[in-house]
């Protein structure tokens, strides 16, 4: 058995006396797109930033092939290789589409600030090998010709592009994807599946997403894990997670019993 | 290569602020010359300000502190430079020998008030918004009563280095100018380097900039101490053309007009920065004779400025060079 790219055991976050995620554990093997799903306030968020290193969770382990994460500022768990995109885009509105992926590269560059302040040759040589790979990845999601524009002044799609591309711009082992499909139509949706996929393959990824869209995660997911009230409801193959009453439950609420109305 | 044109061009800038520097002194009437100096100190003072307050973002309102420190670390550094070297009234330092004393003296403004931007910035920063520009304020009220009540420093009184004629004025065109472009242009390479872009990526959103692996409090330390290390030495330059130091010159009016400067400029933009320098320096002296109203004056020129152009005169944008005056930059940013 090998290591799993992401192991996460009996983590829990409290906030006041809110419990957003108590007890959750699973495992993400490696190039697998693993779904986190689960109703509106159910901890999904809550669980990726604790991956993050944006929360640190009151309780349980995080593991990143083996080494434990949990607790550690989100700039080394991003150093690590972990990159995640956000729910409501977090791009860098007032600054250029190249800009934004060139900052991710901020982390690897091999000068310090006084080379930075007498321009020596060695950061006009880092700051060509950034815009080089930035130009790239942005060739590669068919974002170079906007290069020069403000990524404020975006379309929404081409937003949620330019924002993956800035993730892999970290040359990270594991891609977190918060709801990569918040406010697509369904046609948008469909071509986003393969967009999965060919990030996975391309760019040799482990993959976990939170998402609302079910069209999308059962048919993109290989893993899908429940979550509900911050607890595990269900986890296992799309299909079995789909059909599991508690998840039914959880998403359309219960079937109504006629003996507990009558007692009310 | 890199090198041969930057040796050349340093040389021509030298041999231009010599000449300029000359031509002044016997052309040109002293009145006239403070003001010019002005400039050249303001033009520092809003471009180290502008590194943390416009490109990173992070208000702060307590800048007149490290222009203190700066100011006294250099006068005290240049006093006992002279009488460790055997200076006197009677024995006055050669012209060259009295910038290299002034130098030195910076360097040491410098290092202090980059010191102060670090012990400052460390646990400050960590805030935002209102709470930062609260509590930069109230270090920089610290650091100008540790002035007041240190007696080897002249206390409420200033500090002269105990000399009835007061500091030695070694400021001069030359001497300004000199370590105005040097400061600009360090100032200036590093906002447009990798480490600006984290900056201004600091600026747009933490969160999202923390995420891609920087460390973004580490960054908005670094800011600070190098602003605050350029604004030590305006307060060094500054102080060895007022002759006298008080703690009163480092006052909350010193901070806001710094910010006055940058917001006229243009919030981010070090060109923005550098004209709104010169304005506020020529406006301050046309307003010589309502002294009392300085402040109120600032206000009203603040509130058209945010009604007319709330982004400032340049905006975020650039002022460039000439094309032809222009070196190629590597890369394609």
């Amino acid at each position: 058995m090998t290591t799993p790219a992401l192991k996460l055991d009996n983590i829990a976050k409290i906030f006041g006396g809110l419990r957003a995620i108590d007890g959750v554990s699973f495992e993400v093997a490696p190039r697998q797109i693993f779904g986190l799903i689960g109703p509106n306030g159910a901890g999904k968020t809550t669980a990726f930033n604790c991956i993050s290193g944006v929360y640190t969770p009151e309780q349980g382990t995080i593991s990143f092939f083996g080494q434990s994460i949990a607790g550690r500022p989100p700039s080394q768990i991003a150093a690590l290789g972990i990159a995640r995109t956000f729910q409501n885009i977090r791009l860098f509105g007032d600054m250029t589409v190249l800009e934004n992926v060139m900052v991710a590269g901020h982390a690897t560059i091999s000068f310090g600030p006084l080379a930075a302040m007498f321009r020596l040759r060695k950061q006009a040589e880092e700051q060509e090998r950034l815009a080089t790979r930035a130009y790239e990845l942005l060739r590669i999601f068919e974002l170079d010709s906007l290069a020069g524009e403000f990524s404020k002044s975006l379309p929404y799609g081409s937003q949620r592009k330019l924002e993956i591309a800035r993730a892999l711009m970290l040359n990270p082992k594991l891609l977190l994807l918060d709801e990569p499909a918040a406010g697509m139509n369904s046609r948008e949706a469909d071509s986003l599946k393969n967009q999965i996929r060919w990030l996975r393959d391309t760019f040799d990824l482990t993959i976990v997403l939170v998402e609302h869209n079910m069209q999308v995660v059962m048919n993109v997911c290989e893993q899908v894990h429940c979550v509900d009230h911050g607890q595990t409801i269900a986890s296992g193959e799309p299909l079995h997670v789909q059909n599991h009453p508690a998840v039914r439950t959880a998403y359309l609420g219960a079937d109504v019993d006629e003996s507990t109305l009558r007692q009310s | 290569m890199i090198w041969t044109y930057r040796t050349a061009v340093s040389i021509a800038l030298i041999a231009a602020l010599f000449v300029i520097n000359w031509a002044l002194d016997a052309f040109v009437i002293e009145y006239v010359v403070r003001i010019i100096l002005q400039c050249g100190i303001n033009a520092i003072l809003a471009v180290g300000l502008n590194l943390i307050n416009g490109t990173t973002g992070q208000f702060s309102l307590g800048h007149a502190g490290f222009m203190a420190v700066g100011a006294y670390a250099t006068a005290f550094a240049v006093i006992h430079l002279e009488s460790g070297l055997g200076f006197s009234a009677s024995n006055i330092p050669a012209p060259w020998m009295q910038g290299l004393l002034l130098s030195v003296g910076l360097l040491f403004g410098a290092l202090f008030a980059g010191l102060a931007g670090l012990l400052v910035g460390a646990p400050s920063l960590r805030l935002r918004g209102d709470y930062l520009a609260i509590v930069t304020l109230g270090f920089a009220e610290i650091i100008r009563l540790i002035f007041t009540n240190t007696e080897a420093l002249g206390g409420a009184t200033g500090y002269s280095g105990g000399r009835p004629l007061g500091l030695p004025v070694y400021t001069n065109f030359f001497w300004v100018f000199l370590w105005a472009i040097l400061l600009i242009t360090l100032i200036g390479n590093f906002t447009f380097s990798s480490y600006g872009r984290a900056l201004r990526a600091i600026r747009e959103d933490e969160i999202a900039t923390e995420a891609l692996g920087i460390n973004t409090t580490r960054m908005k330390v670094l800011a600070s101490v190098i602003s605050a290390a350029a604004v030590g030495v305006a307060g060094g330059l500054f102080a060895h053309l007022m002759g006298t130091i008080r703690p009163d010159d480092f006052k909350m009016d010193r901070s806001v007009a710094m910010i006055v400067m940058i917001l006229i400029g243009g919030l981010g933009s070090v060109s923005g920065a550098i004209i709104g320098a010169i304005f506020v320096a020529v406006t301050l002296e046309a307003m010589r004779d309502i002294q009392q109203y300085r402040l109120l004056a600032y206000s009203l020129l603040l509130i058209g400025l945010m009604i007319a152009r709330p982004q400032g005169l340049l905006g975020s944008r650039e002022l460039r060079l000439p094309a032809f005056l222009r070196r190629k930059r590597g890369g394609a940013a």
